[in-house]
């Protein structure tokens, strides 16, 4: 393994480790994402054609609202240790920092729909059992995209002192296509009659993550730097 | 322990070069003008008032910041286009040590090790953290640890690959007097090796043991102030403090 990998696990083992020890920020954030799902599910009541309809979109906005709170942690941890700066002070590649800080917000926002989506089935009634492995693979794609882009946008607004207000106005426009194709493909899944437009969207998912993926790759240095 | 430079550089190039350097934050200008030699060997005590632009000067040289204008060599290396070079030869101490908490203390330090691209070394690791007198303190979490040792802990980060040039800001505040002598038994021993070392403070006696020369910043400008400590060693020279941006 050459250096940059081991600085990239070296960031990954950090960001996790120091979750797994504080566990503040993921208890507070899948209880919020569980909320939202309990207050939606409330707000639309017992019609379960009703509940049906918007599962998808309700999963999907309690994924990216439950994990742009992670994003902003991710950060926040750097900037109150005042440790950006000794992470910058490394010499070395600075987009280790963002493969790095990207793994970890990606097993960070996988171990909450661990525990959103079995909780989303039984509020809204859906079926995953026999969909099982092709809305996890649609659950991991969408989520690559918005782990890119939400480590992305969260280093470029980690300096600025309104950053818990920021991150939401500068990240969500930019993942509007991202959401879409997500809840699309969610969708068809969920519903037999879309069956097939599920893999035509999964496709559209791919293009965005490498998209996205390459992007905030080569831009990161830029905006981490300050 | 003993001590090694990081790197090497040809003999009389200065460690430190700093050509009309300027950078304002806004409107206001912080740095106006600043040149500044510090040789190979040299210890530079940097002072002035509160806001004076000694934090920025450092994290300019440190490449956290750029100028507005101007240039900075590092061993002959432009900092500006060249950072990385800086980096691998660089110790700072910040005023707010970059510790973190929900990692024991060998944890920080091997965190530090394999960022700085150094192998997980836990035998290097208690040797750093016997000599920064947190021999004891290796498993404890940080959240625990007074500011002194966390200080001391950012201390040892630094040490576990010596540096040729070190940055101290304000680095005696929160240390017992034990850490003091570290401090500056640490920056003596790094300038010894052929380094150069900056030490921004408001506390001279502290510094006084080991700096050569001294210069103050007064609204932005670098003025050089004659010392008698060390004052023969004539290692460290200031070129100019000119004003006017």
């Amino acid at each position: 393994m050459n250096a940059e990998m081991h600085r990239v696990f070296a960031i990954a083992w950090k960001d996790v480790t120091a979750e797994r020890r504080s566990k503040a920020n993921f208890n507070a954030v899948a209880f919020f994402a569980g909320l939202m799902l309990i207050m939606f599910g409330m707000a639309i009541g017992p019609d379960n054609a009703a509940l049906a309809s918007v599962s998808a979109g309700v999963l999907w906005l309690a994924i990216l609202l439950s994990g742009v709170l992670s994003f902003n942690r991710s950060y926040e941890r750097e900037i109150e240790a005042g440790a950006l700066d000794a992470l910058l002070l490394y010499p070395g590649d600075r987009r280790s920092i963002f493969i790095g800080k990207f793994l970890a917000n990606l097993l960070f926002v996988v171990l909450v729909e661990v525990i959103i989506v079995p909780m989303a089935a039984i509020l809204f009634k859906m079926s995953i059992a026999p969909i099982f492995l092709p809305l996890a693979g649609i659950l991991f794609l969408g989520t690559v995209g918005f782990v890119a882009l939400g480590t992305f946008y969260a280093a470029m607004s980690s300096r600025l002192r309104a950053r818990e207000v920021l991150l939401p106005l500068l990240l969500f426009p930019m993942l509007i296509p991202l959401l879409l194709a997500s809840v699309r493909a969610t969708a068809a899944l969920l519903d037999p009659s879309l069956a097939g437009e599920a893999a035509e969207w999964a496709k559209i998912l791919v293009i965005f993550d490498v998209i996205f993926l390459a992007a905030t790759f080569v831009a990161f240095e830029h905006v981490i730097e300050g | 322990m003993k001590h090694q430079a990081a790197g090497t550089a040809a003999a009389g190039t200065p460690a430190i070069e700093v050509e009309g350097v300027t950078r304002r934050f806004g409107s206001r200008w912080v740095l106006r003008g600043v040149d500044l030699r510090v040789d190979q060997g040299g210890v530079l005590a940097l002072t002035g008032r509160n806001g004076s632009g000694k934090t920025t000067l450092l994290r300019i040289l440190a490449t956290l910041l750029q100028p507005s204008r101007g240039t900075v060599r590092i061993f002959g290396e432009d900092a500006l286009t060249h950072p990385d070079a800086v980096r691998e030869r660089l110790g700072f101490l910040a005023h707010n040590p970059g510790i973190y908490d929900d990692l024991n203390a060998d944890e920080n330090l091997a965190f530090a090790q394999r960022m700085s691209r150094q192998s997980a070394d836990p035998a290097r690791r208690a040797e750093v953290l016997a000599r920064v007198g947190l021999v004891d303190a290796g498993r404890e979490r940080v959240r625990g640890f007074s500011t002194g040792m966390r200080r001391r802990l950012a201390l040892g980060r630094i040490l576990l690959r010596p540096p040729t040039l070190l940055l101290l800001d304000e680095p005696y505040a929160s240390f017992d007097a034990d850490g003091i002598a570290l401090v500056n038994e640490v920056a003596r021993s790094v300038a010894d090796a052929g380094g150069a070392v900056v030490i921004a403070t408001h506390d001279l006696d502290r510094a006084a043991g080991i700096m050569d020369t001294r210069a103050e910043i007064d609204d932005g400008v670098l003025v050089a102030v004659p010392i008698t400590a060390r004052a023969d060693a004539h290692r460290t020279v200031l070129l100019a403090g000119s004003g006017g941006v």
